[in-house]
């Protein structure tokens, strides 16, 4: 528990975040009778236009934190939306040009489902297995592109793992062969630099809520030079420049807007602040037995701990851990018992990827909270491997893959 | 500020829906899918919120689906309802908002137009030389945005399933202004927005029978029973129940505020002789007057109304910019100068009368400096 607000220490960052109270400020501006509240389409009337001019600044700060051109950016209801527009989006527009998707095995659901949806409509995806430490190896990448593959879907930063690939190197290899390149950068934005203007990527989707701004809201990055186009998925009015009709939620996009600005001006700062978090978690666990952390360290988002505490079952874990609020992997998929297909891709096994315990950390994380954290996990791993007897077998130093199970 | 009259394209904000917001902006946080206490917090609070929308619209739990808007909402019940476009085909009725008659355009399959009377409202016959055997879906929006004309659901959507053809209603604008019930007047399905009953935007729903054989628009989270993956928008769905439940409270007070205040405006309109009302001899949203001033162009009456700090629009916030005449005009055979010149004003809960007496100076005064032009041009 917290000791202030006696509620769970919040470990759960990369799930959702808190709305940062400066961004709240700013969405308030635009919600409520006395607030500036028109229809941003609304064309005949200052109510509208001063709306639109709102948005219009969101949209600024949003480009300014990635390095992209306003216009180049369309805003959705979210990264899942995002991913849709620009994975179906591109594929359907560009089918002339061939019916081949590559993506890893890795990605956010909203990537790898609506590949499969372009699968029952008659496109062959490739699914490429990501490198045990959750990086993909750039041939492997390369061996896979054909001369149908109109799309490229890489993620830059893995929701449970924390991985950032080096979309830049992959950018390249697409723009050789003439590909579009997708990356859906819903846990990088404000977390990892980038720049658009030199980056070769052509789309790339973001979300609000991951960091720090309204749940509800996202956008797409559509590259205008060279241009990308995309087939609308969501018709009726031509909002967005055509590829997103609908009436823009005017808060929820200046809180959007806010939101990145703060980013942009905190994220170098913040990112050495949590680092440290990281490395004071860790240094907390590491001399346990048989933990393990899940993808590489080092290239690794400032926020994101990912650890398997082999011979402890993680939902006893996560029960165990109530006064933490924290999750196994993925919230889209937490409430299936199945273990993390993420660390299943990584090659680790059912026993490990059952155990697995993800903790991501941000702004309102404190020192004192990851003090408290490394005491409960401790404490909850070793009563829990204490009444484990495959903890038992493990410590009188019997091989557990070599025994032959009985059914019953 | 101006005064506001186009409650149609958006409401602002009510307080007590905002207040109901708040926590839900603030201390409370989670993402409504993590199993842990915050997430669980979120996900009660959705189906509270599931709950009150229900309750407004004499549905179900169960069948509401939240969107991000009443326009996902319509792609979502076009779109979404699984047909084999070869051979099969439905039919819209020619004034629905453009969120319906685009994604019809783009599904693939064939439409038919149902088209209306000069008042705006789709008759039984028009209906029924519209679907044939191979019509799978029908969709009539209850009120229209424009005109406010209130289409007789319950008689259509009676003749519908005596077809077998499923039924879908826009209810967006008859939300909160008029009794409108899912069970009562038996459709299928029916598409609802936040933000048109002082929710915010960002929040809709599609209301849809169990029956329907729906498939999600947006893959990848099996959220909204499958139906609309991506991560709730649990603040403005909040708002949205506390919407619906207000409005539910103050139905008849809202209506008869607005329906005083749109009635006096309407009657000195006509004095003034050039003024032409559409859908003046049917069922009306009470907030509701769109009318042509003959004579005239509907960019100047909408600029001379804005100098004077009044903001109204033409037709739909989502086609304006456009020069074009509005497509329900046209589809009740309204003369396309008539339909040029068109002012819709739309009222809510806090227009007040002396907010109308204004608005009337000001269209005499326009009026008048026109006429007085006009006939001191012909004086030369």
């Amino acid at each position: 528990m917290n000791d202030k607000t006696n509620r769970p220490i919040y470990l759960d960052y990369s799930a959702t975040t808190p709305i940062d109270e400066r961004v709240v400020a700013e969405m308030l501006k635009y919600m409520g009778s006395d607030a500036i509240f028109g229809n941003p389409a609304s064309r005949s009337h200052s109510y509208g236009w001063t709306a639109e001019a709102a948005v219009e600044q969101a949209r600024q700060h949003v480009a300014d934190l990635v390095g992209a051109d306003p216009r180049e950016i369309v805003f959705t209801s979210g990264a899942t939306e995002s991913d849709n527009l620009a994975i179906k989006g591109a594929a359907h527009f560009n089918v002339k040009s061939g019916k081949h998707i590559i993506t890893c095995k890795t990605e956010h659901k909203a990537v790898l489902d609506s590949c499969r949806q372009l699968e029952r409509e008659g496109y062959e995806v490739t699914y490429l297995d990501p490198e045990q430490n959750g990086l993909i190896d750039l041939d492997k990448l390369k061996a896979a592109m054909r001369d149908d593959t109109t799309l490229v879907s890489i993620m830059h930063v893995n929701n449970e793992i924390g991985v950032i690939q080096d979309i830049e190197a992959i950018g390249k290899a697409c723009r050789q062969r003439k590909i579009i390149f997708h990356v859906d950068a819903a846990q990088s934005a404000g977390k990892v630099p980038m720049n658009l203007s030199e980056l070769p990527v052509d789309l790339m989707s973001f979300s609000a809520h991951k960091i720090y701004g309204p749940k509800g809201m996202g956008a797409l990055y559509v590259q205008r030079k060279p241009r990308v186009r995309l087939e609308a998925q969501m018709h009726g009015g031509g909002h967005e420049r055509g590829m997103r009709s609908g009436t823009l939620a005017t808060h929820q996009i200046v809180g959007m807007g806010e939101a990145f600005r703060i980013a942009k001006e905190e994220m170098a700062t913040e990112n050495e602040r949590l680092i440290n978090l990281r490395n004071q978690l860790w240094d907390g666990l590491k001399d346990m037995e048989e933990v393990y952390v899940n993808g590489d360290f080092d290239q690794r988002v400032a926020g994101n701990l990912n650890i398997s505490f082999n011979y402890v079952e993680g939902e006893s874990l996560l029960m165990a851990l109530k006064d933490l609020a924290i999750s196994s992997g993925s919230a889209c998929t937490s409430a299936s018992l199945e273990p993390s297909y993420v660390l299943r891709a990584l090659g680790r096994n059912d026993e490990l990827a059952h155990s697995s315990i993800r903790f991501s950390m941000g702004r309102y994380t404190t020192s004192k909270d990851i003090e408290t954290t490394i005491k409960h996990v401790r404490s909850a791993v070793e009563k829990l491997r204490n009444l484990s007897p495959l903890w038992d077998m493990y410590k009188d130093g019997i091989d557990l893959n070599s025994i032959k199970w009985a059914a019953h | 500020m101006a005064v506001y009259f186009d409650h149609n394209a958006t409401t602002p904000l009510h307080e007590k829906i905002f207040e109901a917001m708040q926590p839900y902006m603030g201390s409370v946080c989670g993402n409504p899918s993590s199993l842990h206490r915050f997430g669980r917090l979120q996900r009660q609070a959705i189906e509270q919120a599931r709950e009150q929308v229900a309750a407004l619209m004499g549905a179900q739990s169960s069948q509401v689906i939240f969107t991000s808007g009443g326009t996902e909402a319509n792609n979502l019940m076009v779109k979404g309802l699984s047909m084999d476009t070869a051979v099969q085909r439905i039919a819209v009725s020619a004034i629905e908002h453009m969120s319906l008659l685009q994604p019809a355009a783009e599904v693939g399959c064939n439409v038919d137009q149902i088209a209306v009377d000069g008042q705006g409202l789709v008759t039984q016959e028009s209906l029924k030389q519209a679907i044939n055997k191979e019509t799978v879906l029908v969709s009539v929006m209850a009120a229209n945005n424009e005109t406010g004309a209130v289409q007789d659901i319950n008689k259509l959507a009676e003749e519908v399933r005596a077809h077998d053809i499923w039924f879908h209603t826009d209810a967006s604008q008859i939300a909160g202004k008029l009794e409108f019930s899912f069970e009562k007047t038996a459709v299928h399905a029916m598409t609802l927005s936040s933000h048109k009953l002082y929710g915010p935007m960002g929040a809709g729903a599609l209301i849809v029978d169990k029956c329907l054989p729906m498939h999600s628009l947006l893959q990848g989270g099996s959220q909204e029973k499958g139906l609309r993956a991506g991560t709730e928008n649990v603040p403005a769905i909040v708002g949205f129940g506390m919407a619906a439940e207000l409005a539910a409270q103050e139905l008849i007070e809202r209506a008869d505020h607005v329906r005083v205040l749109r009635d006096a405006l309407e009657k000195e309109l006509m004095q003034l002789g050039v003024v032409k009302v559409f859908s003046q001899q049917v069922r009306r949203l009470p907030n509701t007057l769109q009318f042509g001033v003959q004579g005239f162009d509907g960019e100047t009456l909408l600029m001379e109304l804005d100098r004077r700090g009044f903001a109204v629009s033409s037709g739909s916030a989502c086609t304006s910019g456009k020069t074009e005449p509005s497509h329900v005009l046209k589809a009740m055979a309204v003369p396309n100068q008539l339909a040029t010149s068109a002012i819709r004003v739309s009222l809510g809960r806090a227009n007040t009368m002396a907010e109308i007496e204004r608005f009337i100076e000001a269209m005499k005064q326009i009026i008048g400096l026109s006429n007085s032009a006009v006939m001191m041009a012909a004086n030369l």
